[in-house]
């Protein structure tokens, strides 16, 4: 089986994914919403399979490479790409739905990527853009109670943190998930004004994985002690180093191991 | 008054007090605090102007601790988070797992889940019930709820051998056929238990320090409880009428007819009612259950070692505490990559600056009562 992180991972989510009209956005300045009509369409399909590494991505800015992925394509993908998974094993499937087509009619090159798991919707956001996002998620498109936020650690990616948010909509009985890539410097915007409920949700991501979320407005630990040192939820925290030098501290002894 | 979400340190810390206010410490070793809850208010007068949880004393790294447990491994573990309603926990987990799997719990195996999640509705209630009006002054409750309850926990221990920490199902399905007498006992608990509720609503709902106590106090709007990501009995209270069963059915919630009580004015009283129906509710749930428990296999097909296809799964149940939700990531190994609690019982809290401000030092007892939280959960 696949022991990689990296590789697990819907294939769809890969950071470097070559999706390339929409990933510069991630680290870039899709600030202004362009219609982007002809960029929309083409992603959906790139976006379900492009499992190549395709470790070019990263710099890859021209529009042109929508092909690439294109070629690289499973075939399975290209019959059902349609929303309704009626796929024969659980996984990722690629997401085109009205629902979509709006976020990206409204965002464009923001929404970097949708697919659904197990049926249930998640779409791929621009860090800088996740406050519209939630405001417009919120008002317009009704997913009025968030229900769940919190963040997931891939240390071999370039952008190693997903900030995951959890949302349901009472009015059309319908959850969706947002995700936005950060890097370990990278901060995050906070929806604390939008939804007061992230507020301790942000600070147990701060906390757990030591993402700072910009604009919260107090933002420190929640469940460890203030002088707690590192992110336990972060793969690489080291839980032995921790462990005896509290030990070496506090009781004197070399270790409790 | 106010009423804006300045956070507490900004007011207590960095700024100096008024002539008449003081920051007074609650907890974390306080008995009605339910556990170990550290509550920091700042006062004027008996009045509370800010307040602010400190939280994390029970905290085990219950995440970090499941992404070194195979998926079967950790099952025991999420029994101890809502220790009153172990099994329902365990129900969110192994269903959440389940559809990682893609595979399904057989038709037997989904009504005794149900059966059994009910019966930990209705105890985790009564648990709430009897050390709420505790709380509150009131003593004689706590006997009459403690000792329906200890007939819950006694069908339990016949079902899996344990009381509190059941561990009662498997992902898949049960790994024990119910027993002989499973439904005698259900029905002997079920059938009087309406008159129980009404022996206890006899007790509280027309007294008259009950409802001064609980009339108005810890308001919480609709707007307000959606806000703040209330759930459960605490976001019905309010008046939403929202409830994950009939929402989004899960387990054979499908098949049976109940209704989802809601309150209107969000206060502490409002959620009293609310709980009491829900225990009425719960008992017809499990008479109408008992009726037909369909014959047939315990356990579906997974394997014996589980390797969900990668991917992830939100998955979440109505526990007797609102929302849980399990978050589960596959890395397409025995582990989980990831696996993230959504704690009802830690959202739920989130409100309690918003529900105490303006009211008295007394009220805090009242409010951290009616917010039926259970510190194992939301610390984890």
């Amino acid at each position: 089986m696949v022991n990689d992180p990296e590789e697990k991972q819907p294939p769809a989510s890969s950071p470097t994914d070559p999706s390339a009209p929409k990933t510069p956005a991630a680290g870039g300045e899709p600030a202004s919403a362009p219609p982007a009509a002809p960029a929309a369409p083409a992603p959906p399909a790139a976006a379900k399979p492009p499992a190549p590494p395709a470790a070019a991505g990263a710099g890859a800015k021209p529009p042109a490479a929508p092909a690439a992925p294109a070629v690289g394509a499973k075939p399975p993908a290209a019959p059902r790409p349609p929303a309704p998974p009626a796929a024969p094993k659980e996984g990722p499937v690629a997401l085109e739905n009205d629902l979509v087509k709006r976020y990206k009619e409204k965002f464009g090159p923001a929404i970097l990527e949708a697919w659904t798991d197990r049926k249930q919707a998640i779409l791929v956001v621009a860090r800088e853009l996740l406050a519209e996002i939630a405001i417009y998620s919120r008002d317009d498109e009704k997913f009025d109670w968030l229900s769940d936020l919190t963040a997931v650690d891939w240390p071999k990616r370039e952008k190693r943190f997903d900030v995951v948010l959890n949302m349901y909509s009472m009015e059309k009985n319908k959850r969706l998930r947002l995700k936005v890539h950060a890097s370990a410097d990278e901060r995050v915007p906070s929806v604390q004004g939008i939804w007061s409920t992230a507020n301790w949700m942000e600070r147990e991501v701060y906390d757990m994985f030591g993402v700072i979320f910009e604009g919260h407005p107090d933002l420190k630990r929640i469940l460890l002690p203030d002088e707690w040192q590192g992110y336990p939820l972060r793969k690489d925290y080291d839980i032995l180093t921790q462990d005896t030098a509290w030990v070496r501290e506090n009781l004197g002894i070399e270790s409790g191991q | 008054m106010p009423d804006e979400r300045i956070p507490f340190a900004t007011h207590a810390e960095h700024t100096v007090l008024g002539a008449d206010e003081i920051v007074l410490n609650m907890g974390p070793q306080h008995p009605s605090t339910h556990g170990v809850l550290r509550v920091k208010l700042r006062l004027d007068g008996e009045k509370v102007i800010g307040s602010e949880c400190v939280i994390g004393y029970l905290h085990r790294g219950v995440e970090k601790i499941a992404e070194h447990r195979t998926y079967t491994q950790f099952a025991p573990y999420v029994d101890r988070m809502d220790y009153v309603a172990a099994v329902s926990n365990g129900l969110g987990y192994c269903e959440a797992v389940e559809k990682l799997l893609g595979a399904e719990a057989p038709p037997r195996a989904r009504v005794i889940r149900t059966i059994l999640t009910e019966l930990q509705r209705i105890a985790s209630h009564l648990f709430w019930l009897g050390t709420h009006a505790l709380d509150i002054g009131a003593l004689t409750p706590l006997f009459y709820c403690l000792r329906e309850r200890e007939e819950i926990l006694k069908i339990f221990e016949k079902f899996c051998g344990a009381r509190l920490t059941t561990h009662a199902f498997r992902i898949g399905g049960l790994q024990y056929e119910a027993y002989d007498e499973l439904e005698s006992d259900v029905e002997r608990f079920c059938k009087p238990f309406d008159k129980r509720v009404d022996e206890y609503e006899s007790l509280l709902t027309e007294n008259r320090i009950w409802v001064g106590r609980t009339k108005g106090i810890g308001i919480l709007t609709a707007k307000e409880a959606i806000d703040y990501g209330a759930s459960g009995p605490v976001l019905r209270a309010s008046g939403v009428k929202w409830d994950i069963r009939k929402a989004m059915p899960y387990a054979a919630y499908d098949q049976y007819k109940f209704e989802i009580p809601t309150g209107k004015n969000g206060d502490t009283y409002d959620r009293y009612i609310v709980r009491m129906e829900e225990m009425r509710q719960s008992r017809l749930i499990c008479l109408q259950a008992i009726e037909n428990i369909p014959a047939g296999p315990i356990m579906g097909k997974v394997g014996k070692v589980l390797k969900p296809p990668p991917g992830e799964v939100y998955h979440a149940i109505e526990a007797p505490k609102g929302e849980l939700g399990y978050y589960i990531i596959s890395d397409g190994t025995t582990q989980p990559y990831r696996v993230r609690i959504r704690p009802p019982s830690l959202i739920n809290l989130e409100a309690f600056d918003k529900m105490i401000r303006g009211h008295l030092v007394a009220d805090v007892v009242a409010i951290i009562g009616t917010l039926d939280i259970v510190l194992g959960e939301v610390d984890r």
